[in-house]
C-alpha cells in the first residue's frame, strides 16, 4: 500500500505525534511553575489516541507504508496497553515531589514521543522500521532516566543506560545487517521466504545474526544475561519513570519478539508448530527456555537481598520478564495469549506497586523497607492495596497476578512434558519471590508503631489512582473472561485463524 | 435452600464485609457479629447434616455455575460423606474459635475479618468440586493465616508465619503443576467428578521421562498435601506455627487445617490416581509409622506444653495415614478383605474428625493455663490439681482422649485403623502400636508433672477456668465422649461414601502392578 493511502489507517500514530508536537509548543507558553500543565495536553492527546485505536480496531492490514507496518488486533492489544500505561504514569507523575524543581514540560513531551516509539514497535514488520522504533524508545528513555539532572544517581542511571543501550543496539544492528546480507530483504515476510531458500552453509551466519538480534531484544525486556543495566537504571530514575520503564518497553519488546520470530522464523503453521523452520541445527526453544529460567532465578535470588524496595522491584521485574519469556520457547497460540494476559495484569500490579513506593518515598522519606513500617496502620487503603499488589506479584489467587501466571504455566504444561521442568522452575521461583514481596507486607503491618490515627492520602488523585489500579487487580482475579476473550481474539486475527 | 453450600462458604465473607463497615473502636459489636456469623454457619451446617441422605454415597446438593467457559472453569460444589464431617467440624471449631479469641484486644477488626476469611477458605476447599476453584480456596487460606500468626502470635511469630507461608505455598504450587497436567492430559476439564473417570484411563500407560505419569502426578499432589498434614520430612513448620499462633488459631490449625491434607489425598489422589494408591500404599503406611513414632518421641522431649500438643498432632495424623493405606486390603491380590479396608479408611476419616475435636480441646486448655500463668513450661507447674480442680478434670479428659483410652472417640478410630491395616502391613502395625505406648507416656508424664506432686505456691491464687472457656471446651468433650461410647452415627454418615471410594480404588486400580 502506498504511503498516502496508508495514512488513513495511521490516525492513532498521527494523533500521538501531533500530541508530542503540541506538548512541545504549549510548553513554550507556560511559565516554569505552570509547566506541569503540558501534561493536560499530553494526556488529552493520549486519550484521543486511545479512542482512535479503538475506532480503527478490528481491521487487519499487513502492508502499510510499502510493507513496513502492520495494523492488526495483535498490535492493537499492545497499543492499548502502552497508551494506558503512559496515561497512568503521567497521572502518577502529578504528585511526584522528585520532579519538583525541574521543568516538567519536556518530561511529558518526551513521554509522548516515547509512547509513539513504543506504538511503532508493536506494529513494525520491517527490519528498518523495527530498528528506528527501538531507537526512538531508547533515546527517549535515556532522557527520562536522567531527568533529575541535579541528582547524581539519576545521571549515573542515564549514562549506564546510554552505554548499555548503545552497545546492545549496535550488536543488534550488526545482526540485522547479517540477516540483510543473507536474504537481501528487510520485510519480515520476505525474509522468511528468503531464508527458506538458503542452503545449509549459511546456517552459521544465520545463527550469529539471530543471537545478535536477541541481544538487542533481550536488553529491551531485561532478560538475563543482558539485565545488568536494570537495577541501577531503575534505582536512579525518577520512580514514575522506573514504573514506566518496567512496563511499557517490556510490553513493546515482547510484541516485537513475538512478531519478528513468529513471522520471520516460524514455520507455515505459525506458532502452532514447535519447530522453528530453518533453525533446526540449534535447539532454540530449549536455549530460550534456559534463558527464561535463568532470568527468573537470578532476578528472584538477587531481589531477596535488596534493602531498597525500589531496587527490589527492579530485580523482581527481571524475574517477571523471566516468567513471560516462558511463553516464547513454547511458541504456541496459548503461550502467546498467556503472555498477553500476563502483561496486562503485570501492568496493573506493577504500576500500582511503584506508585505506592513513590508515595512512601515522598511522604516518609526513603525507599527502604523501613520506610514502610506501620504504613498499614497509618493508611489502611495504601496498606491493603500494597498488600494486594505484592500478593498479586507473587501470583497468589484470588488476584490478577495468579491468573496471568496460571495462563503462562498452563501454556507451558500444554506444550508437553519436555517443558515440565520449566514450569517447575517457574513455580519454585514464585515461592521464592513470596519471601521478598511479603517482606513489604511484614514491614507495613508487623514492624513499627501501630497508629490509631487513620488517614487517606491528601490528594484525591492519589487515592483514586490507587483504587483504579487495585480494584482490577483484585477483580480480574475472580472474573477474567472478557480479558481472555479479548487477548484471544487479538491473537486469532494475527495468526489468520 | 438449594444453594446451601454456597451459603455455608460465603456467609463468613458477608460477616467480614459487615465487620469492615463498623468503626474499629466497637470491638464488642465486631466480636458479636463474628459470633453470629459463625453461629448461623454452624446452624446451616447442622441443617445440612439433617437433610443429608447418608445412604447415598454420591455427591449431594450439587451446585454448578459457568465461570470461565473458555478454560472450562466451572463453579461446582457438592457434599458427600467424606466432606460433610469436615464441614461440620469446621463450622463447630470456627464457632468455638470466635469465643476462644474473645480476649483479643489488639486490632480486633482485622483479627475477626481474617478469621472469617480463613473460615471461607477452609469450607471452600472441603466443598469445591472444580479443581481450579479448589486451588483458589486452598490458597485463599494462606494470607489470613499468615497475618493471624504473624500479627497476633507469640515472640517468634514472624518467623513462624513466613515459614508456614513458604512451606505451604511450595506444596501448593507443585499441586498447581499437577492440576494443569491433569487438565491437559485428561480431556481439558477441571471438573473433579469427570477427572475421576477420565484420569485413570487417560494416564494409564503414559510415560514421562520413562516414569509413569501416574507416579509423577501422584508425587506432586502428595507433596502438596503432605506438607499440610504434615507428613514426616515436611512437618517442621508445624510445631513452630502451632506454638507461635494465638490459641484460637492453633485450634483451627490443628483442628481443621491439618485435615485438608488428608482430605485432599482421599478426595483427589485416591479417586483420580487409584493405580498410584497401590504403588504408594506401602510408603504411606511407612510414613504413617514414622509420623507416629517420630511425633511421639518429639512430644516426649518437649518442655513446652503447647509444643507437646503440637507434636501430638504429628503423632495422631500418622495414624490416619496408616489407616488410609489399608484400602489395598480390599483388592484381589490381598485377599479381597473388604472389611479391613472399610475399617482402615473409615478409621482414618474418624481419626481425622476425632483429632479435630481432641486437639482443639487440648489447645484451648493450653491457652487457658497460658492466659493465667503466662508461661507453658511443663516443669514450672506442679500440684495444679488442688488449685484448679475443674480445669484439671477437663485436661484429664482431653489427655485421656488424646492417648486413646477406651471410652473416648480416639480409641475407636485408632482401633479401627490397626484392625484395618493389620492384614496388609503386619510389621508396621505392630511397631506402630509402640506409638500408643509412647503416646500414653508423654501425656501421662506431662499430666503428672503439671497437676500432681507438691503444689507450686506461686499459683495458689490462679483463677479457675471460667464459664466462657468452659463453654468452648464442653461441646468438644461431650462429642469425644459420646462418639467414644457410640460411634455409630458418625460411621453411618461416612460409610456409603467410603464404600464407594474403596470400591473405585480397588476396581479401577486393578491394573496396578504394571506401573
Amino acid at each position: 500500500m502506498s504511503n498516502l493511502e496508508s495514512l488513513k489507517f495511521f490516525w492513532p500514530e498521527l494523533i500521538l505525534s501531533a500530541t508530542a508536537l503540541i506538548a512541545i509548543l504549549s510548553d513554550l507558553f507556560y511559565e516554569r511553575k505552570d509547566s506541569h500543565k503540558v501534561s493536560f495536553w499530553a494526556i488529552g492527546g493520549l486519550l484521543l489516541t486511545f479512542i482512535t485505536i479503538r475506532l480503527f480496531g478490528g481491521s487487519s492490514i499487513n502492508g502499510l507504508f510499502m510493507g513496513t507496518m502492520a495494523l492488526d488486533p495483535f498490535s492493537e492489544f499492545f497499543k492499548i496497553l502502552i497508551v494506558l500505561s503512559t496515561i497512568i504514569v503521567m497521572l502518577m507523575s502529578f504528585n511526584s515531589s522528585e520532579l519538583d524543581g525541574y521543568r516538567k514540560g519536556e518530561y511529558y513531551t518526551i513521554m509522548s514521543i516515547m509512547a509513539f516509539g513504543l506504538v511503532m514497535m508493536t506494529s513494525a514488520i520491517d527490519v528498518l522500521m523495527f530498528y528506528v522504533a527501538i531507537e526512538i524508545v531508547s533515546i527517549m528513555s535515556f532522557f527520562l532516566a536522567g531527568y533529575l539532572k541535579r541528582n547524581p544517581n539519576s545521571n549515573e542511571a542515564s549514562l549506564k543506560y546510554v552505554i548499555y543501550g548503545a552497545f546492545s543496539s549496535g550488536v543488534m544492528l550488526y545482526g540485522l545487517s547479517i540477516l540483510f546480507g543473507l536474504t537481501g530483504e528487510t520485510n519480515f515476510f520476505a525474509i522468511k521466504n528468503a531464508i527458506s531458500q538458503l542452503g545449509p552453509d549459511s546456517n552459521l551466519a544465520l545463527i550469529l545474526s539471530i543471537v545478535f538480534i536477541l541481544v538487542g531484544l533481550g536488553y529491551k525486556i531485561s532478560a538475563v544475561p543482558f539485565h545488568f543495566w536494570t537495577p541501577d537504571v531503575y534505582e536512579g530514575s525518577p520512580t514514575s519513570i522506573t514504573a514506566y520503564l518496567s512496563v511499557a518497553p517490556k510490553a513493546a519488546g515482547f510484541a516485537l519478539i513475538i512478531r519478528f520470530f513468529n513471522i520471520a522464523f516460524g514455520s507455515n503453521s505459525a506458532m502452532g508448530s514447535d519447530e522453528w523452520s530453518s533453525l533446526n541445527s540449534l535447539p532454540w526453544p530449549f536455549l530460550i527456555a534456559l534463558l527464561s529460567a535463568a532470568t527468573m532465578t537470578i532476578g528472584n535470588l538477587v531481589a531477596i537481598q535488596q534493602q531498597s524496595v525500589k531496587r527490589m522491584l527492579a530485580y523482581s521485574s527481571i524475574a517477571h520478564a523471566g516468567y513471560m519469556m516462558m511463553a516464547i520457547p513454547v511458541m504456541s497460540q496459548s503461550g502467546i495469549y498467556g503472555l498477553m494476559i500476563y502483561l496486562f495484569m503485570y501492568m496493573l500490579m506493577n504500576l500500582g506497586a511503584f506508585f505506592v513506593v513513590m508515595y512512601v518515598q515522598d511522604k516518609f522519606d526513603g525507599e527502604n523497607f523501613d520506610a514502610f513500617n506501620g504504613l498499614g496502620w497509618k493508611m489502611p487503603l495504601l496498606g491493603i492495596s500494597m498488600t494486594l499488589f505484592m500478593v498479586a506479584l507473587t501470583g497468589l489467587p484470588p488476584t490478577s497476578g495468579f491468573v496471568g501466571k496460571f495462563y503462562i504455566f498452563a501454556a507451558v504444561i500444554e506444550a508437553g512434558n519436555q517443558y515440565y521442568w520449566l514450569a517447575f522452575v517457574g513455580v519454585i521461583n514464585s515461592v521464592v519471590s513470596l519471601y521478598y514481596y511479603i517482606k513489604v507486607v511484614r514491614h507495613m503491618y508487623f514492624e513499627g508503631e501501630r497508629s490509631d490515627i487513620v488517614s487517606l492520602p491528601e490528594s484525591k488523585l492519589t487515592t483514586s489512582l490507587v483504587l483504579v489500579l487495585a480494584l482490577p487487580t483484585f477483580f480480574l482475579g475472580w472474573y477474567f473472561s472478557p480479558l481472555v476473550e479479548w487477548a484471544n481474539n487479538s491473537l486469532n486475527f494475527f495468526l489468520g485463524i | 435452600m438449594s444453594n446451601i453450600l454456597s451459603w455455608i462458604i460465603w456467609l463468613p465473607v458477608i460477616g467480614m464485609l459487615v465487620i469492615s463497615l463498623i468503626p474499629r473502636d466497637n470491638s464488642k459489636i465486631i466480636k458479636q457479629i463474628a459470633a453470629i456469623t459463625s453461629g448461623i454457619q454452624l446452624l446451616l451446617a447442622t441443617y445440612l447434616w439433617q437433610v443429608f441422605d447418608s445412604s447415598i454415597g454420591e455427591m449431594q446438593f450439587m451446585e454448578r455455575v459457568e465461570w470461565i467457559p473458555s478454560f472450562n472453569i466451572t463453579y461446582i460444589l457438592g457434599v458427600d460423606g467424606l466432606s460433610l464431617p469436615m464441614v461440620l467440624l469446621m463450622a463447630l471449631i470456627g464457632f468455638i474459635g470466635i469465643f476462644v479469641s474473645w480476649n483479643i484486644d489488639k486490632a480486633v477488626k482485622g483479627y475477626f475479618s481474617l478469621f472469617l476469611l480463613l473460615n471461607t477458605g477452609v469450607m471452600g476447599v472441603f466443598l469445591a468440586l472444580d479443581f481450579f476453584l479448589f486451588y483458589i480456596f486452598w490458597e485463599v487460606m494462606l494470607l489470613p493465616m499468615y497475618f493471624l500468626i504473624g500479627m497476633w502470635g507469640g515472640p517468634q511469630r514472624e518467623y513462624a508465619a513466613i515459614k508456614f507461608f513458604l512451606y505451604t505455598l511450595a506444596g501448593s504450587v507443585l499441586m498447581l503443576i499437577a492440576i494443569l497436567a491433569l487438565y491437559f492430559t485428561c480431556g481439558n476439564t477441571f471438573d473433579m467428578l469427570v477427572l475421576m473417570e477420565t484420569a485413570p484411563v487417560a494416564l494409564n500407560g503414559m510415560l514421562w521421562w520413562g516414569m509413569s505419569a501416574i507416579k509423577v502426578i501422584w508425587v506432586l499432589l502428595f507433596i502438596g498435601f503432605a506438607i499440610k498434614v504434615p507428613v514426616f520430612p515436611f512437618h517442621t513448620w508445624l510445631p513452630l506455627a502451632h506454638v507461635e499462633a494465638p490459641t484460637a488459631i492453633s485450634v483451627i490449625l490443628a483442628g481443621v487445617l491439618l485435615k485438608l491434607g488428608v482430605y485432599g489425598i482421599l478426595r483427589i489422589n485416591y479417586t483420580m490416581l487409584p493405580d498410584g494408591v497401590f504403588w504408594f500404599a506401602g510408603a504411606l503406611a511407612l510414613l504413617g509409622l514414622i509420623n507416629v513414632i517420630w511425633g511421639a518421641m518429639c512430644a516426649l522431649a518437649q518442655k513446652d506444653l503447647k509444643k507437646l500438643v503440637a507434636y501430638s498432632s504429628v503423632n495422631h495424623m500418622g495414624y490416619t495415614l496408616l489407616g488410609m493405606s489399608a484400602v489395598i486390603a480390599a483388592s484381589g491380590m490381598n485377599g479381597s478383605n473388604l472389611i479391613s479396608a472399610q475399617a482402615g479408611v473409615g478409621g482414618a476419616v474418624f481419626q481425622m474428625f476425632n483429632h479435630g475435636t481432641i486437639s482443639a480441646m487440648l489447645f484451648i486448655l493450653v491457652g487457658v493455663i497460658y492466659d493465667r500463668a503466662h508461661h507453658r513450661d511443663i516443669e514450672g507447674f506442679g500440684g495444679l490439681a488442688s488449685q484448679m480442680p475443674v480445669y484439671t478434670a477437663f485436661v484429664a479428659i482431653a489427655f485421656f482422649a488424646g492417648l486413646g483410652l477406651p471410652g473416648f472417640s480416639g480409641f475407636v478410630s485408632e482401633a479401627m485403623i490397626f484392625i484395618g491395616a493389620f492384614p496388609v502391613f503386619r510389621t508396621i502395625v505392630i511397631i506402630s502400636t509402640l506409638g500408643i505406648l509412647l503416646n500414653a507416656a508423654y501425656f501421662l508424664w506431662a499430666f503428672q508433672r503439671m497437676f500432681f506432686g507438691p503444689a507450686n505456691e506461686k499459683y495458689n491464687d490462679l483463677p479457675e477456668i471460667n464459664s466462657r472457656e468452659l463453654f468452648t471446651v464442653i461441646p468438644l468433650a461431650v462429642i469425644t465422649l459420646f462418639l467414644g461410647v457410640y460411634p455409630r452415627p458418625f460411621l453411618d454418615l461416612v460409610s456409603s461414601t467410603l464404600n464407594l471410594l474403596i470400591e473405585s480404588v480397588v476396581t479401577i486400580g486393578g491394573y496396578a502392578g504394571n506401573l
